[in-house]
């Protein structure tokens, strides 16, 4: 079956897979650092920084592509001082497909980082303070090795939401062939077509194995995780 | 010479250790929940005394007085937990050599390689915490704590998980570090036996 993909599929499957790696490596430090403030932090409004961060879980794609328009498009306050001073535009680009879905996967990404924050024992911290390692080097050779597991599964959740990415991305960058043409939206413009029943399938089937084997190396992470 | 004077607060309880000592095992004796674990915690530094001092040899540690409160990486006080606490994801060896590069060198009591004889632990460097006995775990773990060159070893109630012969090896390695080694220790415990066994002076926790 998978065999069977035409190469303007493999194309689709490939800007997917280019998209969803550009995404989740653009959004991990963000993710990184809000799960750290989240999990380790006190602070006043912290309540409302945990739900903006889960915001685009709960908004409808539509809605928060609509948002990334009034932002990062031409006329928008971020996109009007890219292309002032860098000359760059997200709108209609794969790039801002990239943005689209570095938003959505954000929420997962730091859910997934943060429980793996709160399950290192904060004892083990203190342990290695007490044998004369500073914060940093607790952070970088206690925290962050046993944290690491389900950093690692956050990035592939992220990499999976991000390839499914559907809504925000329509609205926000449309639906241009090689450019922001990724699975799901190739999918919906296959349904659309009379004849293109054969290539639903084909892309169904990639996308489901695609979102399988990264379910499942996320769950081998966390296990890694917890097995030790 | 250890000279200790310090006021922890734990929930709503004040719980106090005054203790002047030259060196030896000094015991701290007191019933479970009498806060034991936290006059050491605040002798490591990982909790703040309400008020006091705390000095080991010519290192103070902690003066509420004149504002000082080192932070535990620089206390030097080699801590052994109840549990022990070995990191899950380094090996026997990566554990006992973590405190081996702290920066004060003066305390260096043992060479890796006689703490690992001394111990009996040379047969577990490659292993993983996760695969040690409870008497073999609390070896490593006090090989870790004397490897990171301590001015003061702080045991906490070491042998409670452990079952009667355990316990016996556990105390004569307490022993010959007491002995041989003349490093100062402050030991938890709730167990007279123990007590009658180790310390030189006794200091009661209420």
């Amino acid at each position: 079956m998978i065999a069977g993909l035409t190469s303007g599929e493999w194309a689709v499957i490939g800007l997917s897979v280019k998209v969803g790696a550009v995404a989740v490596i653009g959004a991990m430090p963000l993710a990184f650092a809000l799960a750290w403030i989240l999990s380790r932090k006190r602070f006043p409004g912290k309540v409302l920084l945990d739900a903006l961060v889960h915001l685009p879980l709960v908004v409808p794609p539509v809605v928060t592509g609509w948002l990334l328009l009034l932002t990062f498009g031409a006329n928008g306050p971020v996109g009007r001082w890219l292309a002032e001073w860098f000359g760059i535009s997200l709108v209609f680009r794969w790039t801002g497909a990239a943005l689209a879905a570095a938003v959505m996967a954000l929420p997962l990404m730091v859910r997934a980082i943060r429980l793996s924050f709160d399950s290192v024992d904060r004892r083990l911290e203190g342990a290695a303070r007490t044998l004369g390692a500073g914060r940093w080097r607790t952070f970088a050779q206690i925290t962050l090795p046993l944290a690491l597991p389900g950093v690692a599964a956050g990035a592939v959740l992220g990499l999976a939401r991000s390839i499914g990415e559907f809504g925000a991305t329509i609205t926000f960058v449309s639906n241009i062939p090689g450019e922001t043409r990724t699975i799901p939206l190739a999918i919906y413009t296959a349904l659309q077509s009379p004849d293109g029943g054969a290539s639903v399938t084909r892309l169904a089937i990639a996308s489901v194995l695609l979102s399988l084997a990264a379910l499942l190396v996320s769950e081998w992470l966390v296990r890694k995780g917890a097995g030790r | 010479m250890i000279d200790i004077d310090i006021e922890v607060r734990r929930a709503e309880r004040r719980i106090a250790l005054s203790l002047a000592a030259e060196g030896g095992l000094t015991a701290l004796f007191g019933p479970s929940g009498a806060g034991k674990t936290s006059l050491l915690d605040a002798v490591a530094g990982l909790v703040t005394p309400e008020r006091g001092h705390i000095a080991i040899g010519d290192a103070v540690l902690f003066d509420s007085a004149s504002g000082i409160n080192l932070p535990p990486e620089q206390r030097g006080c080699g801590y052994v937990f109840q549990e022990s606490r070995l990191f899950p994801h380094l090996t026997v060896a990566g554990n006992l050599m973590f405190g081996t590069n702290r920066a004060d060198q003066g305390y260096r009591w043992l060479e890796p390689a006689e703490a690992i004889e001394f111990l009996g632990i040379s047969h577990l460097l490659d292993r993983r915490p996760a695969t040690l006995s409870g008497g073999e775990a609390q070896r490593v773990a006090i090989g870790r704590a004397l490897l990171s060159n301590p001015r003061i070893l702080l045991l906490d109630e070491p042998l409670s998980f452990l079952d009667a012969s355990r316990r016996n090896e556990v105390m004569q390695v307490i022993e010959r570090i007491r002995d041989e080694l003349a490093l100062p220790i402050l030991y938890v415990t709730h167990d007279r036996v123990e007590v009658e066994r180790l310390a030189d002076r006794v200091v009661d926790i209420a």
